[in-house]
């Protein structure tokens, strides 16, 4: 099928008219070529997108307490209540498949500028109250010394864990680190670790200025009792927290009395849901692309089938010398068909080719001028590329197939009448 | 070799049939060469092709060495063109971007041969009809004496046990008509079939037989004393 006289005939054709032949190319050409950069634009918003979402797991839900808005056994509505320490506890008992449920407290962002004094350096940064587990739902790199265990949870103990943006605003470049003391809130921690957050994003910068430490610490230094300010419930891998979160908030609304109808009381983010439907914006503008492009490619593929018709015609006469000189039929439809898939893929391939180029040098432009928003290293996975040659291949064949036919439709008497 | 019986053709041209081949029996024996006269538009190229399997009888019986030719699909038909059969054309039909020696080598690759051997092959035969020195020539750039010439090596290279020739000379002035008479006489000295359609009265005495063809039947079959064509070249 592959020999040398076969290929040689294809590029004898093909190139007995190159003018035609790179015309007839160029439709092809194009239509790979756009399919290649709408999946690439789609596929560079979607990674612009995710980076949002950083490396959080997203199957995850976010929980905290609101003020009731009715009434419920003899208690008024406008009440405000906390989530208690004892409420992680009641949650797990209550639903099962929760991989890990955080208690958090929070000081600054939302509820006030915490105050952080080393030395003569001040800075305003968010203070986390926390348990070891938060590292697995909102992940981060820990640059030098550790994280905080337990056994800072048991005991107490104050001590910090800094992001390199808190690092680089209290600290010299050469100073250490670990082992010195910060003053939050007039309380003394002691700096046991430092982390960097990976996130691309405009919240990058946000992510590296957090400080966390022990939550039993917290709440006794920042006089929050047993108070939980919300909570970070991650699901197990293989249930998801959008089915699970009903349960969960419903446990609460029981344990705190409020009326099962009060949607407002406990309020939450489901990230998994919100994530969930990106994903699908995301499959809907992948169909997009392939439609548009497969119908572009489509006009070009009906371009080569067209020209493969004229070849087959101007022909006609060769095609009926080779039958009288006992071709078989099937050797001519193949011949055919062949020089329609060459034609296709080396039209394509070339579109793929030029496609990457594009797509390469809208990543140094972007590398060069610094990240854009909701748009980010936009590419094509070598999954498209195969799946674009596969299109090629029966796109040829198809393109092919209707030439090839009318080729050996002709008797070879007729053939040979023909001048 | 040939063997036909009562063959019957006519084309169809809208609600018209032209009743070209009306009963048609005739034979011919191995190492013959049998011309085949008849004025313009008597039927003697429907015949050929038909011997040929280029194109099918209506009705009547065809056996060639043997075998009787009859529903054959397509496929088996190109088996059987390219083991049995050699075809000359008037307008030599070779296919014009392929040299003197593809052209040659073509039967030889529809039968798988290998190239090498294939290229051999083709030139020995190019040699035989003295044009070794033109294998990498195109058509164009030949003579119509060398395409025929080109043709003929073409038609025997496949080794066929009967030569078809619709009118070998016909595009050709009267000493290199000759000259490719004189071939086809030397490659019938070796024991090949031949058959050459033709209205010209010295080709057909170059035959050893002449069949008349006139108003679709055979009005006259009868052997000839030979004419050598190496008498005039
Ligand atoms: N494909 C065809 N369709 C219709 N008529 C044809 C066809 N081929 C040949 N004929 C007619 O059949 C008759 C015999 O043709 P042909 O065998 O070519 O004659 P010759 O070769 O003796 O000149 C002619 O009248 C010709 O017009
Ligand atoms: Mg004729």
């Amino acid at each position: 099928m592959f020999n040398r006289d076969r290929w040689k005939e294809i590029l004898e054709v093909l190139t007995s008219n190159w003018f035609r032949t790179v015309l007839t190319a160029f439709g092809v050409f194009w239509g790979i070529l756009i399919l290649i950069i709408l999946l690439a634009a789609g596929k560079g918003l979607e990674n612009g997108i995710k980076a949002d979402f950083g490396d959080i797991a997203t199957n995850t839900m976010f929980m905290w307490t609101r003020s009731t808005t009715k009434a419920y056994k003899g208690l008024p509505k406008g009440r405000d209540f906390n989530f208690k320490l004892e409420d992680v506890q009641s949650i797990r008992d209550n639903v099962p498949n929760l991989r890990f449920i955080s208690p958090r407290n929070q000081l600054g962002g939302f509820r006030g500028g915490g105050n952080v004094v080393r030395g003569i350096k001040t800075g305003a940064y968010n203070i986390y109250g926390d348990y070891p587990e938060i590292i697995n739902q909102d992940p981060m790199t820990i640059t030098s010394g550790r994280f905080l265990n337990h056994n800072d949870i048991n005991e107490k103990r104050k001590i910090a864990i800094i992001g390199n943006g808190v690092k680089n605003d209290l600290y010299d470049l050469d100073e250490t680190v670990l082992g010195t003391y910060i003053k939050i809130q007039g309380v003394n921690f002691m700096v046991v670790g430092t982390y960097k957050k990976n996130s691309n994003d405009g919240d990058g910068e946000e992510g590296q200025k957090q400080i966390f430490v022990p939550f039993t610490t917290f709440s006794q230094a920042f006089n929050r009792g047993n108070d939980v300010g919300w909570m970070a419930i991650t699901a197990n891998d293989g249930s998801s927290i959008t089915s699970l979160k009903e349960d969960i908030v419903n446990s609460m609304k029981v344990k705190h009395k409020v009326h099962p109808d009060d949607d407002r009381a406990v309020g939450y983010f489901d990230l998994y849901e919100q994530y969930n439907r990106v994903e699908s914006l995301f499959g809907a503008m992948g169909f997009i692309a392939y439609f548009v492009g497969i119908l572009v490619l489509l006009s070009g593929i009906i371009g080569v089938s067209n020209i493969m018709l004229i070849v087959v015609k101007e022909r006609t006469k060769e095609i009926g010398i080779r039958r009288a000189l006992g071709e078989d039929p099937w050797s001519i439809k193949k011949q055919i068909l062949m020089e329609s898939i060459f034609l296709t893929i080396i039209s394509g391939m070339a579109g793929i080719t030029f496609g990457a180029l594009f797509i390469y040098g809208v990543n140094a432009i972007l590398d060069a001028n610094g990240p854009v928003d909701m748009f980010l290293n936009p590419s094509v996975s070598l999954g498209v590329v195969v799946a674009a040659l596969a299109i090629l291949i029966i796109s040829g064949l198809l393109a092919g197939f209707i030439p090839a036919q009318s080729a050996i439709k002709v008797r070879p008497i007729d053939a040979l009448r023909t001048e | 070799m040939i063997e036909i019986k009562d063959l019957h053709k006519s084309y169809k041209m809208g609600s018209n049939s032209l009743h070209v081949l009306k009963g048609i029996n005739f034979s011919v024996d191995k190492g013959e060469l049998v011309a085949i006269m008849g004025s313009s538009g008597s039927g003697k190229s429907t015949l050929l092709n038909i011997l040929g399997m280029l194109d099918v009888a209506d009705t009547g019986d065809y056996t060639l060495d043997g075998v009787p030719i009859k529903d054959m699909n397509e496929t088996k038909a190109a088996q059987y063109r390219n083991k049995f059969l050699g075809f000359v054309f008037q307008s030599f039909n070779l296919i014009n971007y392929k040299s003197a020696m593809e052209n040659v080598a073509l039967p030889l690759y529809y039968q798988r041969m290998p190239r090498k051997e294939r290229q051999e092959k083709a030139l020995k035969y190019l040699d035989q009809v003295g044009l070794k020195e033109w294998a990498t020539h195109l058509p164009s750039e030949l003579s119509g004496g060398q395409k025929q010439r080109v043709a003929i090596a073409r038609a025997m290279a496949a080794e066929p046990k009967v030569l078809l020739a619709d009118e070998p000379t016909g595009a050709l002035d009267s000493t290199t008509s000759y000259e490719v008479m004189d071939l086809i006489q030397k490659i019938n000295d070796e024991g090949n079939t031949i058959l050459v359609v033709t209205h010209e009265e010295d080709i057909a005495h170059m035959c050893k037989r002449i069949v008349h063809l006139k108003d679709g039947v055979i009005v006259e079959d009868k052997k000839v004393k030979q004419v050598r064509a190496s008498a005039y070249v």
